[in-house]
């Protein structure tokens, strides 16, 4: 048999003939329920677009005023850098490292492989070289991306604020916002073993699936 | 997609002297060590999987110690220093009557991880000894813990912010505590524990059951 036509379940194991999955029609592994393949039009175009959103957003997050404090005739600002800068004294500078990473850089990273993977393919050109290392690298940062988190942690720590000072919002909190709404739909819109087999396949030269 | 013939019986990879991709579902014949399609390391093995997951559970519940015991935050009032551990933090959110965000923060930063160390040695355990919870329920509950393990390092970003935030020069300032590298490490090992667990095993081990 051609290893090719079948697939193995990521979760289970269990072995599937990969046939054509009709469009907006999802296929089930049999025996655990994961989601095998849901094909949907334009997935690939809207995750790029959706994917580039969020760079743009998170540029815009790292450069913009963030947060404002004042309080008694004092005032402070703070940028998302001065953030992340936050444990840079003393011994805890490798957590403000690894703060850094984990809300902009690995972000962006990973936004930036999404890109390069899917954004050729979404024009319908052969996707770039090295596509499918680049999409598994995409896939593996994605538990490590944690932008959304974080404003999570800004709201909870407003709260904590807003007793005794004035808390002035800028426009990157606004930018970090509008990066959750984006962060969720983008990871909605992707099916990890759909774009497999659509790169799959473009890669080895047919122009349609 | 159809599972192969047989329904009740499902054939896998393993069983077909194949081995399947954890990233992307294509198989190869047993023995290959990269995935063909997408360069991921291709393994399933017992020992290999679960030793790696009990590592870093005990690991990120060795961090988890110094986490709580250690202040979390350092505020100066009018140069009056106090301190905050996880606990004290919380219970001084319920003090201002902020129920919500105390609510959040302590779901975040004490009921998940505790949750999340039971959840993953169970989920070891259970590969070995036969289980209590059948298999769907068990991978429903890898799931949960895979996807909700991340989202205890708010309490960092917190930290971070507060301290970044909170300089009004002699009025108040916040300067962040040890515990809050100890509970960044422990999120991040028991984080790897989830993804070294391979659910495959689950399921390799409901058949071994059944023969």
């Amino acid at each position: 048999m051609n290893l090719d036509q079948i697939i193995a379940c990521p979760v289970c194991d269990a072995l599937h003939h990969d046939q054509d999955v009709k469009k907006h029609s999802t296929a089930k592994c049999a025996r655990c329920g994961t989601v095998l393949a849901a094909p949907k039009s334009g997935a690939m175009t809207r995750i790029a677009m959706l994917s580039l959103t969020a760079l743009i957003l998170l540029i815009a997050a790292a450069c913009f005023p963030f947060l404002a404090l004042e309080a008694q005739g004092f005032s402070h600002r703070a940028s998302v850098l001065d953030t992340v800068m936050a444990f840079s004294s003393g011994p805890m500078a490798p957590l403000s490292l690894a703060t850094g990473f984990l809300i902009v850089l690995l972000p962006a990273a990973r936004y930036c492989a999404l890109i390069y993977t899917l954004a050729p393919m979404a024009i319908g050109w052969r996707p770039a070289p090295q596509a499918a290392r680049v999409y598994t690298w995409a896939e593996r940062l994605k538990p490590w991306a944690m932008a959304e988190i974080f404003i999570i942690g800004v709201a909870v720590a407003l709260v904590k604020v807003s007793g005794l000072a004035r808390v002035e919002l800028g426009p990157a909190f606004w930018a970090f916002a509008a990066l959750l709404v984006v962060t969720i739909l983008t990871d909605s819109a992707i099916c990890r073993l759909t774009v497999r087999k659509t790169l799959k396949i473009r890669s080895s030269g047919q122009s349609e699936i | 997609m159809e599972p192969p013939e047989n329904s009740q019986q499902y054939l896998t990879a393993a069983e077909a002297g194949l081995v399947g991709c954890r990233a992307c579902g294509t198989v190869a014949p047993r023995g290959t060590r990269v995935c063909p399609c997408c360069q991921s390391r291709l393994e399933l093995s017992e020992t290999a999987s679960l030793q790696r997951v009990w590592a870093w559970l005990i690991a990120g519940l060795i961090a988890y110690i110094p986490a709580n015991i250690y202040p979390m935050l350092r505020t100066v009032t009018f140069g009056r220093a106090s301190e905050n551990t996880l606990m004290g933090g919380i219970l001084e959110l319920l003090h201002h009557g902020s129920y919500g965000v105390a609510f959040i923060v302590f779901f975040a930063s004490i009921v998940i991880p505790i949750a999340k160390f039971l959840a993953i040695a169970f989920l070891a355990l259970s590969v070995r000894k036969p289980p209590t919870l059948d298999t769907h329920g068990r991978l429903l509950l890898y799931e949960v813990v895979e996807f909700i393990g991340r989202w205890s390092m708010i309490d960092v970003f917190v930290v971070a912010i507060l301290t970044a935030l909170v300089q009004l020069d002699f009025a108040a300032a916040i300067s962040p505590g040890i515990a809050a590298v100890s509970f960044a490490l422990s999120v991040a090992f028991t984080m790897l524990a989830a993804q070294s667990f391979d659910p495959r095993l689950m399921w390799l081990a409901e058949k071994r059951d059944e023969s």
